[in-house]
């Protein structure tokens, strides 16, 4: 037996091509947006495994230090580096600003990492090009995303900043590229104001009777200075040595120190399950709705095919084709149609994807569990299609 | 008559009930033999096309008893089971319009019948070029329906009528989109194949040119048929 369905398409493959290909685009557009929830996802991954940390201490009842913000003394990391399990524990600070280089600015995730070095937790883990940062101040290593090339200056707050080093895929949990600099320089940076309002603090602290005392010389001065510097930080990055479980450590810091303690499957929960809930029921919902809109393209295109050879389909009935033919080619052309979308959707999300500024990941089992999405929908679209196919009376064929 | 033909005694259809009921057939009493080709004439609302539709297996009598070669296939209420199997294998159509199937070319469109019930394509399509030879069209085999010309789609839709070797075959109104000439070039043709095949055709027409060359003619008039055997100017 000839397959109708092929035939029809084969007769009318403009049409089909044409038709498959606005739908490809729209599959191609579904395609793309489970690839940048991927993209946010995969983002956070990289961000946590990027920072070379097995548990991640922050001020006590936060969600920080990317969910939330958290301040801690720059001192504590000493007491959880004293505890039994922890090789190693440095402070970090994270801050997302706009970075200037020249006449332009980039919006990065302002990195201050303690003095160490590639393994050390917070560090980029390795360089694409350039060194890591070897001066306690005023040296910084950029992710390539952000334009930056070896030896730009920089501009943070007030300071300037040489360009070592380049690394890859270190972004924050929003996609933004990461710039890493000397932890002083990061806490400096945090807390820095500007001039004018430096002044302005001085001065109501001179005229605070409290702080300016007669009878104490130099203590208001230590204020001051006091109040110049910060000695905060927002997280401590522990690895362990090998042997510890994670989270009896992170008990042993919540009881302890009593600060907060993640590991890094809860990380991965405040990331994903928090941090990026809503974008992701965003993303959500715009898949719902170009699948509705698919099924609803389909759906109105097979119908028109089907309507404009109804009385084909008359005469075909007529002369004794079965139901399930005459269902089947309709069917057939459906999924066909589905196909030629699929095929151009994928081949336009994959050559797209980079282009767009924040990370699409598109992934295989994605791309299958679409394929099979775009088939049932077909299948579901040609429904209305068949009914109507196989509700036609064959005496219409015949006139009168 | 003999063993085939067909043959319709005190056909009847009601259409609705009660006060709103109309008798579109009130008797029909017809019987054609093998090889015969009879026309069918009335004036519109005479009944003609729920006759057509009747025997072709569409639409289910009120009353009375048809036979198609010697199977009955209504009797009083009593109906083969499987219609659609019957219209394939049984009944020949032959449309006003050729409705040939667009997508299909020339040789497809007429080995699709025999395809359907179940034969091999290589064997429907042999089948089907030696109709379209002996119909003069087999040099138009891989064209598309769009690619022929009215008389030749007449032809293709006359060979996909006869290619399941129906004992009957029901043309209705085939040569009214034809000029004379085509007209009567159908005509011919129908007569040859009903002898050929020894298949019964009932010609639906209203085309005043071709009625003459009809040996037998049924009218019908507020859903009674009357026979009336003529002259008639049988085509060679």
């Amino acid at each position: 037996m000839i397959s109708l369905a092929s035939r029809d398409i084969l007769h009318s493959w403009g049409k089909f091509i044409f038709t498959g290909f606005g739908l490809g685009l729209l599959i191609g557009v579904t395609l793309t947006m489970a690839g940048v929830y991927r993209g946010m996802v995969d983002d956070g991954k990289a961000l946590l495994d990027n920072s070379g940390a097995d548990l991640w201490v922050v001020q006590q009842d936060t969600l920080g230090p990317y969910a939330e913000s958290s301040s801690l003394s720059d001192d504590l990391y000493r007491g959880v580096l004293a505890m039994p399990g922890v090789s190693n524990a440095v402070n970090v600070t994270y801050l997302t600003m706009q970075v200037r280089q020249g006449e332009r600015d980039v919006r990065a995730m302002v990195v201050g990492v303690a003095p160490g070095g590639a393994g050390t937790p917070g560090w980029p883990p390795y360089l694409v090009d350039g060194r890591q940062i070897t001066r306690s101040h005023y040296e910084a290593v950029a992710d390539i995303a952000t334009g930056f090339k070896i030896g730009d200056r920089l501009t943070i707050r007030r300071n300037q900043y040489a360009v070592v080093g380049l690394t890859r895929r270190m972004v924050s949990s929003n996609g933004d590229p990461m710039v890493f600099i000397p932890l002083r320089d990061a806490q400096e940076a945090q807390f820095l104001k500007d001039n004018d309002a430096i002044l302005e603090s001085r001065r109501r602290t001179a005229a605070n009777p409290a702080f300016n005392r007669p009878g104490a010389p130099g203590f208001l001065d230590a204020v001051i200075a006091a109040q110049s510097t910060n000695a905060s930080v927002n997280a401590v990055l522990v690895t362990l040595e090998p042997g510890h479980e994670p989270e009896a450590v992170a008990q042993s810091v919540r009881r302890w120190k009593r600060l907060t303690a993640f590991t890094r499957p809860e990380m991965e929960r405040i990331l994903v399950g928090k941090l990026i809930a809503t974008a992701a029921k965003q993303i959500g919902m715009f898949l719902v709705i170009l699948a509705v809109v698919s099924a609803a393209i389909v759906a109105f295109i097979i119908y028109t095919l089907t309507m404009d050879k109804i009385r084909e389909i008359a005469v075909l009935k007529l002369i004794g084709t079965r139901n399930r033919t005459i269902a089947a080619m309709i069917m057939q052309q459906a999924v066909a149609l589905g196909f030629i979308g699929f095929v151009v959707g994928k081949i336009t999300a994959s050559y797209s994807a980079p282009l767009f500024p924040k990370y699409v990941l598109l992934l295989p089992g994605d791309s299958i569990a679409g394929f099979f999405a775009v088939l049932v929908i077909c299948v579901l679209a040609s429904l209305v299609a068949i009914r109507t196919a196989l509700r036609v009376d064959p005496a219409e064929a015949i006139g009168g | 008559m003999g063993a085939k033909g067909i043959r319709i005694e005190g056909l009847k259809k009601r259409y609705g009930s009660g006060d709103t009921a109309v008798d579109a057939l009130k008797s029909v009493n017809m019987e054609i033999a093998p090889g015969e080709v009879v026309g069918l004439i009335g004036p519109s609302g005479s009944g003609k096309s729920t006759l057509l539709k009747s025997l072709g297996a569409v639409i289910d009598p009120t009353a009375g008893r048809m036979t198609l070669g010697d199977e009955v296939i209504y009797d009083e209420g009593w109906k083969v089971r499987d219609l659609r199997a019957l219209r394939r294998d049984k009944i020949g159509f032959v449309f006003q319009a050729p409705y040939l199937i667009p997508f299909l070319d020339v040789t497809d469109n007429v080995a699709l019948l025999p395809m359907l019930a179940g034969a091999r394509n290589s064997d429907a399509r042999a089948r089907a070029m030696e109709l379209l030879t002996a119909l003069d069209v087999h040099h138009r085999a891989r064209a598309m329906p769009s690619q022929l010309s009215g008389g030749e789609q007449q032809r293709v839709s006359i060979a996909r009528g006869l290619i399941n070797r129906p004992p009957v075959i029901l043309a209705d109104e085939p040569t009214a989109p034809l000029d004379s000439e085509r007209a009567m070039a159908v005509i011919r043709i129908l007569n040859d194949m009903a002898k050929r095949f020894e298949t019964a055709i009932i010609v639906v027409t209203h085309d005043e040119k071709i009625i003459p060359t009809f040996k037998r003619i049924y009218h019908i008039r507020d859903g009674v048929t009357h026979e009336e055997v003529g002259e008639g100017r049988a085509v060679a």
